[in-house]
């Protein structure tokens, strides 16, 4: 079964969604993190969503159940890179991703998570 | 661009099919020259539906017409299944209600998306949902 890959990176993951997921796919991620949240003890994720042409109420919704399974895991979720055309969408459909922070690019989003940075190395010198 | 079939009929019968429906969606938005938002817009709604016609409906067919008309090229697509059909289609398109696992937003966010959308529901024979979306400008 496909999936989508997740780095890892002193304590961050990220992942790009390159492709058209279908439902199957998006679970699969979401189940992922998940996992690779508690396996390398991340603190910050990282979700780049500049090639996603769509996103319907699903993918909506898995990125705000990602955010909400983060935090409950003591990481911190950043979107990033959302084309306009797709803003616009979400918002026509009625969903305005309350609880999902959202930066405009890469490094705007790893910004965000400065101070998951500045602690990491605080504590690893 | 080749000359298209004027109608496609595509099953839905997988969630792998409803992102081949709604990527033919797309290249048909596409070659009739709707713009970015506009093609996502229709996208997202067909996705929606198509979506519903798999959960709700147990699955169906989407047909995809290419239209001419004075003022423009548009695209119809209709969702059918034999499904449970929708009994109270008004509490249906109602923001937030659903009686699945998904947000509520599918059918009223969809009609919010496309502009024209017509529902025909059976309780117990199934439902039909056309959706029109004409190119702006």
């Amino acid at each position: 079964m496909d999936r989508i890959p997740i780095l890892h990176l002193r304590d961050l993951l990220l992942v790009s969604i390159q492709v058209d997921m279908d439902d199957q796919l998006a679970i699969q991620l979401e189940d992922d993190l998940g996992q690779a949240i508690v396996d390398h003890e991340a603190h910050g994720v990282l979700i780049d969503i500049s090639a996603v042409e769509l996103v319907d109420s699903f993918i909506g919704r898995m990125l705000g159940s990602i955010a909400a399974m983060a935090r409950v895991l003591d990481a911190q979720t950043v979107v990033v890179g959302m084309q306009p055309a797709v803003a616009i969408t979400l918002v026509d459909l009625g969903l305005s991703l309350p609880n999902v922070q959202t930066a405009l690019d890469v490094d705007a989003g790893v910004r965000m998570l400065g101070g998951v940075w500045s602690r990491d190395r605080a504590t690893r010198g | 661009m080749a000359d298209a079939p004027a109608l496609e009929t595509m099953p839905l019968r997988t969630s792998q099919d409803v992102v081949r429906a709604r990527q033919r969606v797309r290249d048909a938005a596409v070659a009739m020259g709707f713009s970015l938002v506009e093609q996502t817009k229709l996208v997202t709604a067909a996705s929606e539906l198509a979506r519903n016609t798999l959960d709700y409906g147990r699955g169906g067919d989407m047909t995809l017409d290419r239209l001419e008309s004075q003022g423009g090229p548009g695209i119809r697509l209709v969702f059918t299944d034999e499904g449970p059909g929708i009994p109270d289609v008004e509490l249906a398109l109602r923001d937030g209600y659903t009686t699945g696992r998904g947000l509520g937003m599918g059918l009223g966010g969809a009609r919010r998306l496309v502009g024209e959308m017509t529902i025909d529901s059976t309780p117990g024979s199934g439902t039909r949902i056309t959706v029109t979306k004409w190119k702006r400008g």
